[in-house]
């Protein structure tokens, strides 16, 4: 990547503080980060590296340092990396998703199979790829409410919704959502009756949730496309509900 | 492993911070690190399981105390080291060994733009391996405490639920990250009742879904 060899050869960075490539790299190789190694069954080896408390000060720099150094060893393509990002800030996110809830709201038929199998429904919509493998689609109605969270790390439905919200990925909400997700869904605004029943869903293994909120009232006359406008993300994680003042908002 | 990244049910954590409007990335470096992790695995050095546990691995003040990308950086780093794509030596100077060879990204454009460079599935129909419960059974997850990777929560350990679907057979990921092997088994929804996981000031209504290998289970 051309920026990269621009801040470690002479960005005003380094004119301040002389930094080589040695430095951002070394914590990333020793203490803390030495633990982060899966070795056997029996991770027994790793208790005496907790004392280590190594965070990155500049995980930018470093970050550019470690670029440089697998493009130069031939193991990472900078155009390759940059079209990955691409992706994702510019093709892949909660659109996606909208689209499918909206023709899921028109189409009986797509409703159906959406329902019976995730992966395959959406695919028709030519949303594929990783973390979309394998899909569940779980539905809203007045007496059933769903919540997705993965309590272990960040799973998410890629293809669908993107990457995920810092707020998904976050102790807060992973701690919380399985233990209390009324409480969590009042924080997000949501306060459900006693009498709907709240489904959480813990991604545990590579099956990825997508909740199909309910489509709300006085949207019908609307379009497909319309309707897909009205679709917010935190509403397809079971974070909210799709209300047409809001949704035409966002 | 019982380690911090297992924190389903814990509690005061404070608030959940909801950003309006937020960027898929944060900062360009953040971008930088989640292509290079992709594209690093590309090599199949690793897989998605061992990168988990690198992440779980991580000091836990450390866990909590880094951003989600600075964990992904520390991450692939050690991993680079670890499965041989980088040296140590390499790591710490930032410069490829005096002499080693340049090798050919496993990772292309075309094939990111294909989607030909994305991983596979992880359902395993033709391994052989029996199913033990189904749909409809009631169940127990073991209490089992690993000292690897495992997926299953501390909170669902030993708690009684009912088999809701069948999902097949998967990749077991507790062999899987630590490389020895794929070992799949039957993969279940298994419907927990609040309750039966959080006592009686849970709401009777609500359940929980966790999605259960065949060996984290026993007859109830």
């Amino acid at each position: 990547m051309r920026e990269a060899r621009c801040i470690l050869g002479a960005g005003a960075r380094m004119e301040k503080k002389p930094i080589d490539r040695r430095g951002f790299l070394k914590s990333a190789a020793t203490g803390a980060v030495a633990a982060a190694v899966p070795t056997s069954m029996h991770a027994q080896d790793h208790e005496h590296e907790h004392d280590h408390q190594v965070v990155p000060s500049d995980p930018a720099l470093r970050a550019k340092a470690l670029e440089s150094l697998m493009v130069e060893k031939g193991l990472v393509d900078s155009a390759a990396l940059d079209a990955l990002v691409d992706a994702f800030e510019n093709k892949i996110g909660p659109r996606n998703g909208a689209r499918v809830v909206a023709r899921a709201w028109v189409d009986p038929e797509y409703k159906k199979r959406l329902l019976n199998d995730g992966a395959a429904a959406i695919a028709e919509l030519g949303y594929t790829g990783e973390h979309g493998e394998h899909l569940m689609v779980v539905e809203n109605t007045p007496k059933v409410h769903n919540l997705v969270v993965c309590t272990l790390c960040s799973c998410y439905p890629w293809p669908i919704l993107g990457l995920p919200p810092v707020w998904y990925k976050s102790a807060p909400y992973r701690s919380r959502a399985v233990i209390d997700p009324r409480g969590v869904l009042r924080e997000f605004g949501l306060d459900l009756p006693e009498d709907v029943e709240v489904r959480v869903w813990d991604s545990t293994a590579e099956i990825r949730y997508l909740v199909l909120p309910e489509r709300p009232a006085g949207t019908e006359k609307m379009t497909e496309p319309e309707l897909a406008a009205l679709v917010a993300r935190d509403a397809m994680i079971g974070a909210g509900k799709v209300s047409p003042v809001e949704g035409a908002k966002a | 492993m019982n380690g911090i990244h297992d924190m389903g049910g814990m509690q005061d954590m404070g608030p959940i911070q909801h950003e309006k409007n937020e960027p898929v990335f944060h900062a360009a470096w953040e971008g930088r690190v989640y292509a290079m992790e992709r594209a690093a695995r590309a090599w199949d050095k690793w897989n998605i399981d061992a990168g988990r546990h690198g992440i779980e691995l991580l000091p836990p003040a450390d866990y909590l105390r880094m951003s989600y990308y600075q964990k992904w950086l520390a991450r692939t780093s050690e991993l680079l080291v670890q499965r041989g794509l980088v040296t140590r030596e390499e790591m710490e100077t930032g410069q490829p060994a005096p002499g080693s060879q340049k090798g050919t990204p496993a990772l292309t454009v075309a094939a990111v733009r294909s989607g030909a460079g994305n991983r596979g599935n992880f359902m395993r129909p033709d391994a052989n391996a029996r199913a033990r419960f189904q749909v409809g059974q009631n169940v127990r997850a073991r209490n089992i405490n690993p000292l690897g990777h495992t997926r299953l929560p501390r909170y669902a350990r030993g708690k009684a639920g009912t088999v809701a679907r069948h999902r097949g057979l998967f990749v077991f990921p507790d062999t899987n990250a630590h490389f020895l092997g794929e070992q799949p088994q039957h993969l279940y929804s298994v419907r927990f009742a609040a309750r039966e996981l959080w006592g009686e000031d849970a709401s009777p209504r609500d359940s929980v879904y966790i999605d259960m290998w065949d060996s984290y289970l026993e007859h109830a």
